[in-house]
Order: C-alpha cells, then structure tokens, then sequence
C-alpha cells in the first residue's frame, strides 16, 4: 500500500446532527408560550388600570331629535343594512338609570347629527341608582335655589360636599358600631337565656333571673335605639338641605342630594393633573373601599382583606403538617412499597379537581366538624349555625388541604437535594438523627421548602371553585376581623377576589359596568400572586446565599 | 484469619506458574489468606477486624478481613482504587448502617466492645471516632459552627470552651491563619482544599480516641499536605489514626503500619518500615514501586 492513501471522506455533518432545526423548535415553542402570557398579562393590565380612568364625557344628538350624553366604553363595527360599507356603533355609559331604565346605549355612527363635548358635563358617582350624567343647573339649600348657573352651583357643591361627607361617616359609625353593641348586648342576654333553660330548665330559679335580665336589658336597648335612631335622622335632615340639581341631555332635570353623591367631576373640565387626582381617588376608594351597587361600583377591600387573612391561615395549617409529612417520607421512612404507595397517592392528591375539595370541605368541616362544635360550644344559638357552615377557617383548612400535595413535594425535593455526604459527616461527629435533620437537613433544604410554601399560597389564593361551598360570600355584611371580642372570627363567611370576579363577570345585573371591573380585580389578584412569587424568589435567593454558598 | 505462615498459603487451581499470580487468583474469587507480620500481634490493639465481610446488595465488597490496629499508633491502608478501603474505614463507625442495602458478616471490636453487637449505642460509638470524608463535607453553617458542631451537639454551651475548641482545632489542621478573620462566613465559602482540613478540624474538636482519614491530603497543595502530615505526627501516641492514602511516600514517612489491599481482600499487613523495605509478597512490593497492573 502507498502513504498516499487519501483519508476517508466523510460527508458533510448533517443538519440534524448539527439540530439547527432542535434549536427553532424549541425556541418557537418558548417564543409562543412567551407571546400567550405575555398576551393575557397585557390585556388585563391594560384593560384593568383604564377602567377607572375618568375619560371624556361625549353628547351626541340624534337624527331622530334625542340627545345621548355619557362615557364611550367601546366601539364596534357591525355589517352593513343600507349597503354602504360597515358602520361603526358605540356603546355609551348614560346611566341615570332611574330616568331611562338603562345603563349603556348604543349608537350608531350614522344617526348622529351633531357630537359634542360640553365642558359642564358632569359625572356622578352615587351610592344608589349607578352613575349620572347632567349638567348642573342649580344648587338646592332647603329646597330653594342658591345658585343657579353652574359655575356656582358647582363652586357651592364644593364648600358643601366635605361636611355632608362627615355627617355620613357618622351615621356609618352610629349605625354600625354603636347600634351593633346593643345588638349585641341583647343577643347575649338571650342566649343567656336560652342556655339557662338548656342547663337547668324552664322556670328554674337560674332561667327566670336570666330572664329577668333579658329583659332589663332590652329595655334598656331599645331605649338606646331609640336615641341613636334620633341623631341618625337629625344627620339624615341636616344632610338633606343639600341637593345639586342637574339637567340631562334629554332635557329632563333631576334633583340629587349630597348625601347620595360619591364622588362628582367634570372630567371635559379637568387637565391631566386633575384627572390623576381622580383617577387615583378611585383607586384609593377601590383598594380601601366596600363595594356597592351589587358590587360593580365601590372598593373591593373586603375582598382583598378576605383573600389575604385566608391565605395567611392556610399557610400556618398546611405549613407544619406538609413539612413533618414529608419529613417523615424523606428520613424516616424506609423506602419500600408502602412509601411509594404514599407518594403516588400524594402526586394524585395533587390532580384531584378542586371543586372535589370544597365538596368534601362542605362535608366534612362545615357539617361534620362545624355541626359537631355548634351541638357543643353554640347549643344556645341553635337553629342558627355557628361553625356549622361556610367560613373562613373551613375556606382555610379545605384549601389547605388542597395545597398539601404541593407543600410536601417541594418539601420532599428540597430535603431529597441535601447531600447525602452532610448526614454522613453530621452521624460521623456522634450527631443523632433529629440533630441531623435539624442542625443540617433542614437549614440546607429552607430555601426549596419556603418556596413550596409560597408556591403554595399563590395556588391557594387563586383558587375559587371550592370556596363556592365552603365560605366566600358575594357580599360580606362583616370583616372576619373587627373590634369585638374576640376580634378574629373565623367562623364568619368573608369575600374573595377569586370569587368576586367569577360574581362580577357572571352574576352582575349591570353585566357592561361590571365587565370593566372583572379586568381591574383580575389585575388586583395577579398583582396579588405575583408578589408573593417575587418574595419567594427574593428569599430563596436569599437564603440560598446564606446557606448554599456564598457569606453570611 | 491471621495465619501467620512464613510462606503465602494459596489454594488454588490450577497451580500458580509464576508468584505475582496471586492477584489473579484474588479476581478470579479464589480463597486467600492475608500475609500478617508478626510485629503487628505483639502491638497492643484498640481496633480488632475480625473476620468482616461486607456486601454492597449481592456485591461483597470486603472479604474476610482480618486485622488489629494497634493503639497510638497510626495505621495506613494502601491499594489500587476500588479495594474497599473506604468501605473499611466506614465500616468502623458505622456510617456504612445508613444504607439500606449493606449487610455485613463478622465484627469489629473497640477496646474489646464489639462494634456491631445489638444493642450497641452507634451514637456514643461514634463520638468516640472521628472522620475525614474522601471528599470535604462541611456543612451549611459559619466556619466557627462547623468546627464547634460536634461540641455543640453533645451539649456544650459555654462560649470560651467552644472558642478554645475553634481556635486550637483549627490551628492544628493548620487553617487558623487563613480564616481567623471569616469564622462567621460560611464554610461553602472556603476552597475545597481549605474545606478538607475545616473537616479535619471538626474531626479532631471533640477529641477522638479513634481517628479515620479517608485520603485527607488528595485536594491539598504540598504545603497544607506536609502540615497535616505534622498534625499526624503530633496525635501520634495519643490517638489510633487510620488513614487511606495513594501516596506511596506519604504511607512510608506517616504510618508506623501498612495494610496492602486489593478487590476487598487483605493481602498484606505488617510495619511500614518492613513493608516499603522487604515485603513478603512480590505483589506488595510491585504495587509499591509502581510496577503494579
Ligand atoms: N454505596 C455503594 N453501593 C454499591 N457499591 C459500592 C458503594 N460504595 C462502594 N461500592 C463498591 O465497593 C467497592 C469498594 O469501594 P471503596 O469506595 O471502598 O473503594 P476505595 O478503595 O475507597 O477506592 P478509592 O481509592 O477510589 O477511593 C467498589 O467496587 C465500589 O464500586
Ligand atoms: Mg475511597
């Protein structure tokens, strides 16, 4: 043979080999799942900060004579009839629901005549009835005119509007918390009553001094009633002297008085700083407020409060017990069948639809364990259900629950991810195993176990569907935390942003004033859950610096 | 097991042509018995194999190894990689328990106690031995805590005392100079060369009767070596240290005894000087002078 063989030629690589083609798959298909997220956080962070934004108020006049005044919420085109093209329509918010019987109207673009801005248009924001929309055309002080062009009357309602705002937060405080202490001074009195007679019988001595008290008591209530029915209504007449009166675009004029009147703007008036101003007393009213209108105007407060305290209860229940579980499956155990069994029961766990949960919380908690502390602890309150029904421990401890598997995995990675070298080293210097676990496994596998946990938590305050059954109400009357004893009440049904969404897009009788909402509440829970996963990549970090590598 | 023959017993077949096919012998899964110097008996011994057999699930591991390590004296094992040396040593306290799949034959005894007789309190047995890991294991604490741990665990609460363990183990495993000024950082901070001898550190804090080193020096510069060296020398007397090593010259200037191993059979045992000068079998010596394989 001669050297001068030539070496194999080999072909050129293949693209495959090379996985080019890998490289645009995979790449598209993070691309798309990018550009879908992105999407939906896009819509609902536009749609949701625009809702409350005090945008321009439009009048239009109308071929056939009518004037309609209000905000545009959106715009459609509609397929033709007369055969000229696509015709745009708009949908505007005229409220004044009292005087037309409707909240929105459409208008198409072709019956207009003439569209206008009118510089006195004015937005109100009323406690009842939805928005309004009038010029104002005089200010009322007991009936009679005080002013009656509306620059004056605009400047009086100004001077006016602070003090009516006092006088109402009074008769709130009045009506709320003084009227329910005599509530409930009665209310236990009676069910003093009713657990004499329950401990020693009808006519006892015991039963009839209890009585005897009742009644001393309700007297001494309902005189108190009386009183405060008194200031209350000297505030309601002192109130009522004002009225803003205000013509519509349809010529009619109607009369509000102060005290129905939320919050009143011009916004055609208003430069941008104002409508900032605006636009962030809205926000402040919706972070702090209660709800109202069937809770399509308002604050969703309750909501958030509800969302959070539930959450935080859900946490210190499934916490301790996901953790000593899968600390028990991870060092204590030995691995066998039995240990596999539970595991893949624990993974199946995690598949089971929620809505499961909340029937099995219903079923279980409410009626079980709720019915079984109400014939202990409440018999006195009986027929009416104490803990035997829907409420935030129930909510808690169901969702809790439901977040078991979530906890006790994360957990059981983080521990399965301590090297197995640090127990060796921790047995060989004489240490016992729960001073291993303790002093080694656990501070090791913190970082993993806390993020489970707040994984957990995003999970559980996004969820609805189960607490439908177990306690998340469309309106709460009280906050399950106030000023009376014994201040947390978590056997009280509460509100959830979860929920009022599903109440606000679905169950809303002013289904397009609710819909705007739907999208400022979902950004208000997304927010929500975002900052939780933000903590919980802060602290891992965090903590994984600390004890993973890298200083103190 | 410790036949002391002047000439090897081997009981083979077919018969051997030439001596080095004793190795051979030992992988094909023939019976052997170890060549034991007599120097080794005449010590006083705080460690006694006897006759130990351990398997990894069906895979044995140690065959029949039987050895007494002599008390204040230090003690190497030498062998190509995969004899089970690190398998013996963690048979000594026990470490080896944590795996389900082990299972061992024959004891040990310290002190004449048996070590793997039920109802042996394995934790007081350990705190009685201390251990360096092949590869640095601290643990997830400050420098100070990890050399500190063993006194901590045993319930010492006393700031001084656990600052006179920190410092003086430290300085002894010839560390203190380098972290003096970060004892509060954490130890996954340190170099891998500087976690070993933090180990051998927490090692030596709680004063050990019994010391186990699992190749202390493989991922340590010259320097820190000839220091852990001297730290040996220093405990020599007072602590039985066993210690795995590949380094021929390390085996030959720290250990007064050596124990040649191969495929989880002891094959040779006797004083280091005897050893590395005249072995009695060819196949020590050739694995010594690097003829081997
Ligand atoms: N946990 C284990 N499970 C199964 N087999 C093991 C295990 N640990 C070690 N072995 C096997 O036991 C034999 C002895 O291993 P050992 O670690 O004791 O060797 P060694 O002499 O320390 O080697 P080296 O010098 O490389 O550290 C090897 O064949 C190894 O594969
Ligand atoms: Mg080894």
């Amino acid at each position: 043979m001669s050297g001068g063989r030539a070496a194999p030629r080999r072909e050129r690589t293949a693209l495959f080999a090379q996985g080019e083609p890998m490289i645009w798959l995979t790449g598209g298909g993070l691309a798309l799942a990018l550009a879908m997220i992105a999407g939906l956080l896009a819509l609902v962070v536009v749609q949701g900060s625009v809702t409350l934004w005090p945008g321009p108020v439009t009048r239009v006049e109308l071929n056939d004579g009518r004037a309609v005044m209000g905000e545009v919420a959106r715009s459609e085109s509609v397929g033709a009839t007369g055969g000229d093209g696509p015709v745009r329509r708009r949908l505007f918010r005229t409220g004044n629901f009292e005087l037309t019987g409707e909240h929105f109207q459409w208008v198409a673009d072709s019956d207009i005549r003439a569209e206008s801005r009118p510089e006195w248009a004015l937005v109100v924001e009323r406690t009842a009835w939805g928005r309004f929309y009038g010029a104002p055309q005089a200010f009322l002080l007991d009936g009679r005119a005080a002013a009656s062009d509306p620059a004056s009357a605009w400047a009086m309602y100004e001077q006016h509007r602070l003090a009516v705002q006092r006088r109402l937060r009074e008769r709130q405080r009045l009506e709320s918390r003084d009227i329910g202490r005599v509530n409930r001074r009665i209310e236990s009195a009676r069910l003093a009553v009713k657990s004499a007679e329950l401990r020693h019988g009808m006519g006892s001595v015991p039963h009839r001094e209890a009585v005897a008290r009742f009644e001393a008591v309700e007297r001494q209530g309902l005189a108190e009633h009386a009183r405060l029915r008194g200031r209350i209504e000297a505030l309601n007449r002192e109130n009522a002297r004002f009225q803003l009166a205000l013509a519509t675009a349809d010529g009619w004029e109607q009369a509000i008085p102060l005290a129905d009147i939320v919050r009143a703007c011009a916004p055609n008036r208003l430069g941008l700083a104002a409508k900032w101003a605006v636009y962030g007393s809205r926000w402040l009213e919706f972070l702090s407020g209660a709800p109202r209108e069937a809770n399509s105007e308002g604050g969703v407060f309750p909501a958030l409060f509800g969302t959070a305290l539930m959450t935080v209860v859900m946490s210190v229940a499934v916490v301790p017990f996901g953790v000593m579980a899968a600390l028990y499956l991870r060092e204590y155990a030995k691995a066998g069948p039995l240990v596999s069994l539970v595991r893949i029961a624990i993974n199946n766990l995690a598949g089971v639809p929620s809505i499961v949960f909340g029937v099995f919380g219903l079923g279980f908690f409410c009626y079980i364990v709720g019915g079984w502390l109400d014939r202990s602890f409440f018999a006195a309150n009986l027929p009416n259900p104490t803990f035997g029904k829907g409420g935030l421990l129930w909510s808690a401890l169901t969702l809790a629950l439901l977040t078991l598997p979530v906890v006790i995995v994360a957990t059981e990675e983080s521990l399965a991810a301590v090297p197995n070298s640090m127990r060796e080293g921790s047995y060989a210097c004489g240490a016992g195993k729960w001073q291993t676990i303790r002093r080694i496994v656990l501070p090791r596998a913190l970082p993993g176990i806390l993020t489970g946990t707040i994984l957990a938590m995003a999970r559980g305050a996004g969820e609805v569907a189960p607490l439908m059954l177990v306690g998340a109400v469309k309106l709460a009357p009280e906050l399950p935390v106030d000023a009376v004893a014994p201040f947390l009440h978590p056997e009280r049904s509460f509100m959830h942003l979860g929920f009022h969404i599903f109440d606000l897009g679905f169950q809303s009788p002013n289904s397009e004033a609710a819909r705007p909402m739907v999208f400022t509440v979902t950004l208000l829970l997304i927010a929500l859950i975002f900052l939780l996963n933000l903590v919980a990549v802060l602290l891992r970090a965090r903590l994984k610096k600390k004890f993973v590598t890298g200083a103190f | 097991m410790n036949t002391l023959t002047a000439t090897d017993t081997l009981t083979l077949e077919p018969p051997a042509p030439a001596g080095d096919d004793r190795l051979a012998a030992i992988a094909r899964g023939g019976q052997f018995d170890a060549v034991v110097h007599p120097a080794v008996d005449r010590e006083d011994a705080t460690l006694e194999v006897r006759d130990f057999c351990l398997w990894y699930g069906p895979k044995k591991a140690l065959h029949h190894i039987g050895m007494r390590i002599p008390r204040g004296k230090v003690t190497a094992l030498i062998g190509p990689s995969g004899c089970g040396k690190s398998t013996l040593l963690r048979s000594v306290n026990r470490i080896n328990d944590l795996l389900d799949t082990v299972r061992i034959e024959g004891d040990m005894l310290l002190n004449g106690d048996s070590i793997y007789a039920p109802g042996v309190d394995v934790i007081e047995l350990r705190k009685r031995m201390g251990m360096v890991f092949q590869k640095p294991n601290p643990f997830p604490m400050s420098v100070y805590e990890n050399v500190v741990y063993p006194r901590r665990i045993d319930g010492e609460r006393s700031r001084a005392a656990l600052a006179e363990v920190c410092e003086r183990s430290l300085r002894r495993a010839a560390l203190w100079d380098e972290v003096k000024d970060r004892l509060q950082e954490s130890a996954m901070s340190l170099s891998g060369g500087q976690q070993q001898r933090l180990c051998i550190a927490r090692a030596i804090a709680a004063e050990p009767e019994v010391l186990l080193m699992d190749e202390p020096c493989s991922a340590l510069d010259p320097i820190a070596t000839n220091k852990i060296e001297n730290l040996i020398d220093e405990l020599r007397g007072r602590y039985t240290i066993l210690i795995v090593t590949h380094n021929m010259q390390q085996a030959s200037r720290t250990s007064d005894y050596t124990a040649f191993m191969y495929l989880g059979h002891l094959v040779e045992y006797g004083p280091t000087a005897d050893l590395f000068r005249k072995p009695r079998l060819r196949e020590t010596e050739d694995y010594i002078t690097g003829r081997f394989g």
